[in-house]
């Protein structure tokens, strides 16, 4: 009979387990059901890829102490033979003991009803010789498919313990952390029946600071020594030797154990699984003969896109508007109830300005996720890619680009974040660098106030209003810079793995629901700490460049004004004091010197103010424009206009905002990149500041050389 | 004309094939770890509207590859 000892009661046992498994077999929602808010959201060093840990306490029980267990969820792999950097990412947690997240024991989580495949990376994992757990997840869709899988043989024959669960419903869980809690024995099976060479191993074991602990160890060396971050370049190479002098083929090796493998799996499965022969998944057959249709697979598509644009643009706006209102309340109140001076300015005005312009957009970064998880939950992504792959290909973009593609039109950050589910590098990053020419909601007030400079509202070409009409091209513009911009960057761009589309189509299922929830939740977090620290940095700068002038100047501009209002009692000099303060500030300053630059694309210095102060965001330019011109009431963009039409050149006494000035200026604005929440975002997701300083001077260029261009063509 | 077909790609909507071999080392591990193995038996399910890719049955899933992938696998018809 057990008796419970005592001292391990108060004893804490520390487990480290990682969960692996297919892409689609319910690892994340095991893992969310298992760790539920107790997960972060961290970073593999050296690698853009998230690692998802999550902490979960068991009580002490009968024979075993209370366990705290650091689940680790990895990237979605089929075998121990990486394929992409996300598989590397697996490969290295689980086979090489000097990874920091080795774990003590690894959970492969499989989709019940496709076991066959699911076994290749558990016998893999077997045969490591190390502790290993099968759980056979999604059980309600394996009965379904009436398949019945006998867990006691199956257990048997591989040697390890089998927990059957249905994540969803959090059915099995108990099970599994029962079993987790005590010792989990080790499997002998072997599956694989190749025995590397004595002299071999012997000089193998020479050259690692622990000799290897199993014979498929010494495999999967052989194969993969280049991916063992551990394994030093002269350790490598020496590797790379004993394969060349043994005439290690790896190819051909990989390829001989998958068919041996294979083989013995397919006899196993065979022995402990039953299948009545149903028709198979008839109700995704149906389905997808609507969803992938020529006409109405399409049809549905543009459905989706435009659901999804309309939630970011317009259903966002609400809870946006609600921030920033809060946001001018707590500032109001603090300016009021702070003493005046440096300190409580940088407060108020840089960064609580900076921290509404990062809070400003979670909105629109929890509806995007919310959408994009329900697409992928319900395994209509995959379907997406499998309609438009052939035609993104042709501009190095992958079928699931459109997604970002189409979300950058609403705002740009949300939709770069939502390039992680593009798996090829190349793919992830060209359209990443190319998303912020999609036209963003921030370009809308630069446009409307610009079109309405030059276009009239009353002319109309057959009944289409010639505003609307400019406002459309300005989208299309941006459009087709952004494939323009993909076709040449696939070019330029190196692939950093092979490119291969081969996928599974999952099954269609209904979202869960609360995997919905975490994954907005974890977004929401990751971009508010890792992007939002940028974000306000920036916030804090410019605004220390535009409330700062050099010596005295801004005491002088008090005192003329002071001067002035004696003389003008009752006119409202403020506005015209906040554009000479500008003017005059550092902001200013550089505006003046940059004047020389711009010319050529006909823009003054004051365009020059502005186009400095927009990279913060670029509906600033319409609130920097109604400074700069003295307009009092920044929102009435009445007024602006109105000022802005009259301003002549002090020079040449024509007019500044003529035509080509502001199709020149519209064209700037569509293609530079004049958003640090952008760049910050790009700085996160690529985890490299090469990409974002890039993407600023490609756009850049590009914005030049197009508005010199336009200005010149229409003048 | 005989309808022959020794590659996937060349598979039409509902037949049956056997894999036998495959003409890409490199891609035939990716395959091969997918379950798409020698004697494995595929069907063709679905082609996307714009011709590429394809989608097949295989060891009990659906898969989608490019028909550039596709051809590098050979197979035998069979009647089902």
């Amino acid at each position: 009979m057990d008796r419970p000892d005592t001292h391990l009661q108060y004893a804490v046992n520390k487990l480290q387990v990682a969960l692996v498994g297919n892409p689609n077999s319910g690892k994340s929602t095991l893992f969310n059901a298992l760790t539920g808010l107790n997960q972060r959201t961290g970073n593999f060093p050296g690698v853009t890829v998230d690692k998802k840990t999550g902490l979960v306490k068991i009580r002490a029980g009968q024979g075993f102490p209370a366990q705290e267990i650091t689940f680790v969820d990895l990237p979605g792999t089929y075998s121990l033979y990486p394929k992409s950097l996300d598989e590397e990412v697996t490969f290295d947690v689980l086979c090489d003991p000097a990874n920091p997240d080795y774990p003590d024991c690894t959970v492969v989580v499989a989709d019940a009803s496709n076991i066959k495949r699911n076994l290749f990376l558990v016998t893999q994992l077997i045969e490591l010789r190390r502790p290993v757990v099968l759980v056979l997840n999604m059980i309600d869709i394996m009965e379904q498919h009436g398949i019945t899988i006998n867990r006691e043989k199956l257990s048997a024959a591989l040697g390890i313990p089998v927990v059957a669960t249905n994540a969803r419903k959090k059915e099995g869980l108990a099970e599994l952390k029962a079993l987790l809690s005590g010792p989990v024995r080790i499997s002998d099976k072997l599956f694989f029946k190749e025995v590397p060479e004595e002299d071999l191993v012997t000089a193998l074991n020479k050259l690692l600071p622990q000799p290897l602990s199993s014979a498929y160890g010494v495999w999967q060396l052989l194969n993969n020594y280049a991916h063992f971050s551990s394994l030093k370049t002269d350790a490598q190479a020496a590797v790379r030797q004993l394969c060349v002098s043994h005439g290690f083929d790896a190819t051909a090796f990989q390829a001989r154990e998958s068919v041996a493998r294979f083989e013995v799996i397919g006899k196993l499965v065979d022995d402990c699984v039953e299948k009545v022969d149903k028709v198979r998944s008839s109700r995704t057959r149906k389905i997808d003969r609507v969803l992938t249709h020529p006409v109405w697979g399409y049809v549905i598509f543009l459905g989706v896109l435009f659901l999804l644009f309309q939630a970011i643009f317009f259903l966002a706006a609400y809870p946006m508007q609600w921030i920033e209102s809060l946001f001018t309340l707590i500032s109001s109140w603090s300016s009021h109830h702070l003493p005046p001076g440096e300190l409580s300015a940088l407060l108020v005005n840089g960064i609580l300005a900076g921290l509404s312009g990062v809070v400003v957009f979670v909105p629109q970064i929890a509806l995007l996720f919310a959408f994009i998880a329900i697409l992928e939950d319900t395994g209509y992504m995959a379907r997406v890619s499998f309609i438009m792959d052939k035609l993104m290909r042709k501009f190095g973009l992958n079928g699931k680009s459109v997604i970002p593609l189409i979300s950058g039109v609403a705002c740009a950050v949300p939709a770069i974040m939502s390039t992680r589910t593009i798996s090829n590098w190349k793919e992830r990053m060209i359209t990443i660098l190319v998303t912020p020419l999609m036209s963003c909601s921030a370009r809308l007030p630069v446009y409307t106030l610009l079109i309405s400079l030059v276009v009239p509202t009353d002319k109309k070409i057959i009944f289409f209003n010639m505003q609307g009409l400019a406002l459309m091209i300005m989208y299309l513009i941006g459009f087709f810079a952004a494939l323009f911009s993909a076709w040449i960057m696939k070019f330029i761009l190196k692939a950093k793995e092979k490119s291969y589309f081969i996928m599974e189509l999952p099954v269609y299922r209904m979202p869960k629901w609360s995997s919905v929830f975490y994954t907005i939740f974890d977004k929401v977090k990751v971009f508010l700490f890792d992007a939002g620290k940028v974000i306000i940095a920036i916030s804090v700068i410019l605004w220390v460049l535009s409330s700062h002038a050099p010596g005295k100047r801004f005491e002088e501009i008090d005192r003329r004004f002071q001067a002035e209002a004696i003389k003008a009692p009752g006119v409202d000099l403020e506005p015209a004091m906040a554009a000479a303060k500008l003017e005059a500030s550092y902001a200013g300053i550089i505006g003046k010197s940059i004047e020389p630059a711009i010319r050529p694309l006909g823009y003054d210095w004051k365009i020059g103010i502005a186009l400095i102060t927009s990279f913060a965001a670029r509906e600033v330019f319409v609130g920097t424009m109604a400074t700069i011109y003295s307009v009092g009431d920044k929102e009435n963009t009445r007024s602006i206009r109105e000022k802005m039409m009259a301003e002549r050149d002090p020079a040449t006494g024509a007019l500044v905002y003529s035509l080509p000035v502001a199709l020149s200026l519209m064209i700037f604005y569509a293609f530079a990149m004049q958003c640090m929440s952008t760049l910050a975002v790009v700085y996160r997701e690529t985890k490299n500041w090469k990409w974002p300083l890039i993407q600023f001077f490609y756009m850049g260029i590009l914005a030049y050389v197009s508005s010199f261009a336009v200005y010149h063509l229409f003048k | 004309m005989v309808h022959t077909v020794n590659k996937l790609s060349e598979l039409r909507i509902g037949e049956m094939a056997v894999i036998d071999s495959f003409t890409d080392p490199v891609m035939s591990l990716k395959l091969l770890e997918m379950g798409c193995t020698p004697g494995e038996r595929v069907e063709l399910v679905k082609i996307a509207p714009m011709g590429d890719p394809i989608a097949i049955s295989v060891s009990g899933y659906l898969l989608s590859l490019r028909k550039a992938e596709a051809s590098t696998v050979l197979i035998h018809l069979i009647t089902s």
